[in-house]
């Protein structure tokens, strides 16, 4: 009759079968192949992170002025300045083009879908309470229109980055998002070269999401020219943003989610140079 | 040599084209006015069955026959097919009649084997292109037409062997004037063979020069150069509805059959396109009875579309519809869905009467993609994916931004998105190498561009509002102090500005609204303020101004 030998912990039992010649462990499930990534240009990020995942969903959130939008530019100039195909689908068209050319972000390269209020939409979201607001059935509706849009680009294949901003649609109503269409998603760019990046206000893909960033400001940088104690406005600069970026969640390569990591760069108006 | 097609009851042939399922059936093609439609051509079915030409409609309804009335533009795309099928396989040919083309295939051996291949190739070749065609391959044009007209399927005549070949076939097969075939037939001759054995001098002393140009021909032996057509390159299908279509889906049938149609032709010219033009020929009286409300609706139900943008004023007049396509395809199954969406968007105010379809034909640009290059989407599913993200959003809510030359804030436009090729990344140039005066210094110069290389910091960006929200600014010693504008709400902590803007003062004050951006067409002043307000979640910065000609305060936009 064999004896079972259990080794003390996994480590020990690859020590020892290591030492055995000819013996390979029967699993190499401890060692993850990297995925591939989209860096977002920013140094400090990109050691954090390791760029933003491809075939996986990423998820940037934060309130207004934290740099959501920031750091999806300086992804989205890193992936046009490699060639990529980008689709921005805009659920409030927020996105402005100046701005992204500021970044340096390639605009011919990247497919701008705006979600806004179209007579012909047929709006059919059947939770919708009766007493809803015009407002907030619009935007629902834009909502809507954005989730069938991704979907239709992730379909299509081939972009290398799809972006979802969601960034001013309320958290109320972003949350109603069902679960099972973040899912869909992530299904979707599974196995593919394509990077899905959400910019929100809160956290809507739970788990679906392979890595959450969450941003936040830690001060602003004003420049003035004169050391008065009464300083003229006209003379104040508004220079840029201290920020500071939080690994909420990461399943890119570890086996276990990475938790709370954290960096901070700063975000230069571009006037600012 | 020479090789020559021929179709068969060319005006069924070119009926049944557009209809494969009457290929099985007995057809007959009417043609007239009311009330006197007449039977103009049947196909041999028709004729075992009893159709005779000349028969009134009300008398070959009487017979299992399929009617239908003759139609000159599906001849015309039909006589077009054939020289299509043609000109693939010799750039020498002769448009002899409506049903028979000639072909010069000398020196083609080494391109598409022996004679005998070649035809074969010309026979299937037709046949995928919806038309049953003879072909005979012959050493004189002449000998090739008799012997296409004359024998079934493929007929190959070594050369010096006509008049035994052609011997077997009636004389009418000549199209000879009918004094002379009377002549013919009472002194017996009835097939070619007799009438080449008839003594010369007797023929000319009884018939002339015509009656030796005949015995000629039923010998084989005139010899004459080849006529070349150039036929210019139009592909336009038509076809006419015996009743008016009013759903989608049996337009979709049409439009599908058509479209393969179409694309086989072009592929036969080794050509694509990147236009498709759709007219429709709608019931001028269901136009007249309800102009808005009568539409196609898919599977059944109706849709309604206010602005049915895409009919014309007049009734008369057919509606147009385009299918622009950023680079040359050839996939009719893609056609047909761009087609069906695009009739989606903008459906007809009337039931169909007529379509017509027609295609720009341009050449096909091979293409392909390097190895270490970055995938893009494949060309034909993009543009699939963009007239469904119109459908969602809108046309004009979709495409690349452009930014425009100018001062004004918040100034693009939408261009249709056609991304480059990737081309591979090219070595980076220094800042100091961009040429001043150049397009890309001209349009992002003032925009302070910088390279996508790995820096410290990244570009504060703007989320605007569109349209700017209006907001009420408590301004205290010409500084805002507090602002109020929806959801923003606060006291001010920090601020920076003023910094005014304006231009283009020559235009007038008055807003004239433009459709390729959210902006206004007039001149602008404003004065703009960067502010810093203390919420719950932290500070947000935000830009407002106030529009100098009215004193309003608006919220622009909020740097992210």
């Amino acid at each position: 009759m064999s004896t079972l030998h259990v080794f003390p912990s996994p480590a020990a039992g690859r020590r020892t079968l290591a030492g055995i010649e000819g013996v390979v462990p029967a699993s190499w499930l401890g060692v993850r192949p990297q995925p591939e990534t989209i860096p977002t240009g920013i140094p400090q990020v990109d050691k954090l992170t390791g760029g933003v995942p491809r075939g996986g969903l990423t998820e940037i959130f934060g309130p207004a002025s934290s740099g959501r939008t920031s750091l999806l530019l300086a992804l989205m100039a890193q992936a046009t300045a490699q060639e990529e195909v980008c689709a921005l689908v805009d659920a409030s068209g927020a996105f402005d083009p100046h701005s992204a050319a500021a970044a340096g972000v390639d605009l011919q390269r990247v497919l701008w879908v705006r979600c806004e209020k179209v007579s012909r939409f047929k709006f059919h979201v059947s939770r919708t309470p009766r007493e809803t607001s015009n407002v907030k059935r619009e935007m629902f509706s834009r909502v809507e229109q954005a989730l069938r849009a991704a979907d239709l680009l992730l379909q299509a294949g081939g972009f290398g980055l799809v972006v979802m901003d969601l960034g001013d649609i309320p958290p109320a109503i972003a949350r109603r998002v069902p679960l099972a269409s973040w899912f869909r998603f992530r299904r979707a760019v599974e196995n593919t070269a394509t990077a899905l990046v959400v910019v929100e206000q809160e956290v809507s893909a739970k788990s679906c999401a392979s890595l959450v960033l969450k941003t936040q400001q830690s001060a602003v940088s004003n420049q003035q020219s004169a050391k008065t104690r009464i300083v003229p406005t006209h003379t104040r600069l508004l220079c840029g943003m201290q920020l500071e970026i939080e690994v909420l969640n990461s399943r890119i390569s570890q086996r276990k989610p990475v938790r709370s990591a954290t960096t901070s760069f700063e975000s230069r108006a571009s006037w600012f140079g | 040599m020479n090789a020559t097609i021929y179709v068969p009851d060319f005006l069924v042939a070119a009926v049944v084209r557009l209809e494969p399922a009457l290929r099985e059936k007995a057809v007959a093609v009417l043609e007239g006015e009311p009330p006197v439609v007449t039977v103009a051509a049947m196909n041999e079915a028709a004729a075992e069955a009893g159709i005779e030409p000349g028969m009134t409609k009300l008398q070959a309804a009487a017979y299992p026959v399929e009617l239908r009335q003759r139609s000159p533009a599906q001849e015309a795309a039909a006589h077009a097919v054939l020289l299509d099928c043609a000109q693939a396989f010799s750039p020498r040919v002769e448009d002899t009649a409506a049903d028979t083309i000639v072909l010069d295939i000398a020196g083609l051996e080494r391109l598409f084997g022996p004679p005998a291949k070649l035809a074969q190739d010309l026979a299937r070749r037709a046949s995928e292109l919806g038309l049953e065609a003879n072909v005979a391959v012959a050493a004189n044009p002449d000998a090739a037409i008799h012997a296409a007209r004359g024998f079934a399927s493929v007929t190959i005549i070594p050369p010096g062997k006509q008049a035994e070949r052609l011997g077997s076939l009636p004389v009418d097969v000549l199209q000879v004037a009918p004094e002379i075939l009377q002549t013919l037939d009472r002194w017996g001759v009835r097939n070619l063979r007799a009438l080449a054995a008839l003594p010369e001098v007797a023929i000319v002393e009884r018939l002339g020069q015509e009656g030796l140009r005949l015995q000629k021909l039923a010998r084989g032996a005139v010899e004459r150069p080849l006529v070349p057509a150039e036929p210019p390159l139009e592909f336009e299908e038509t076809m006419e509805l015996e009743h008016a279509v009013e759903l989608l889906e049996p337009l979709a049938f049409v439009l599908g059959r058509l479209l393969e149609q179409l694309c086989a032709r072009l592929g036969a010219r080794a050509l694509a396109t990147n236009e498709l033009r759709l007219m429709l020929d709608l019931d001028a009286a269901q136009i007249e009875d309800s102009p808005r409300d009568r539409v196609i609706g898919r599977s059944g139900h109706r849709v309604i579309d206010s602005a049915v943008n895409s009919m014309t004023r007049s009734p008369d007049a057919p509606m147009t519809r385009f299918i622009r396509l950023p680079l040359p395809m050839l996939d009719s199954r893609l056609f047909l869905k761009l087609l069906q969406l695009e009739l989606r968007a903008h459906p007809p105010a009337a039931p169909v009467m007529k379509v017509t379809l027609s295609a720009e034909p341009v050449q096909p640009r091979p293409g392909q993609g390097g190895l270490f290059l970055p995938a893009t989407p494949a060309p034909d599913r993009l543009e699939l994916t963009l007239a469904r993200l119109a459908g969602i959003v809108g046309k004009q809510k979709i495409g690349a931004a452009e930014v425009l030359d100018t001062h004004r804030p918040d100034a693009f436009q939408m261009k249709r998105f056609a991304p480059s090729a990737p081309q591979g990344l090219k070595p980076r140039r220094e800042s100091g190498d961009r040429e001043i005066g150049s397009s890309e210094h001209l349009k992002t110069d003032h925009l302070m561009t910088r390279s996508p290389d790995p820096a410290m910091y990244s570009t504060m960006a703007l989320r605007r509002f569109r349209p700017p929200l209006a907001a009420t600014v408590e301004v205290r010693d010409g500084e805002p102090v507090r602002i109020a504008a929806g959801e923003i709400r606060g006291e001010v902590a920090s601020v920076s500005g003023p910094w005014r803007n304006s231009g283009e003062w020559w235009k007038s004050t008055e807003t004239t609204p433009r459709i390729d951006t959210d902006d206004h067409g007039s001149n602008w002043a404003r004065d703009e303020w960067d502010i810093a307000v203390p919420g719950t979640q932290g500070i947000a910065l935000y830009r407002i101004y106030r529009d100098l000609a009215s004193s309003a305060w608006f919220v622009e936009g909020t740097y992210d």
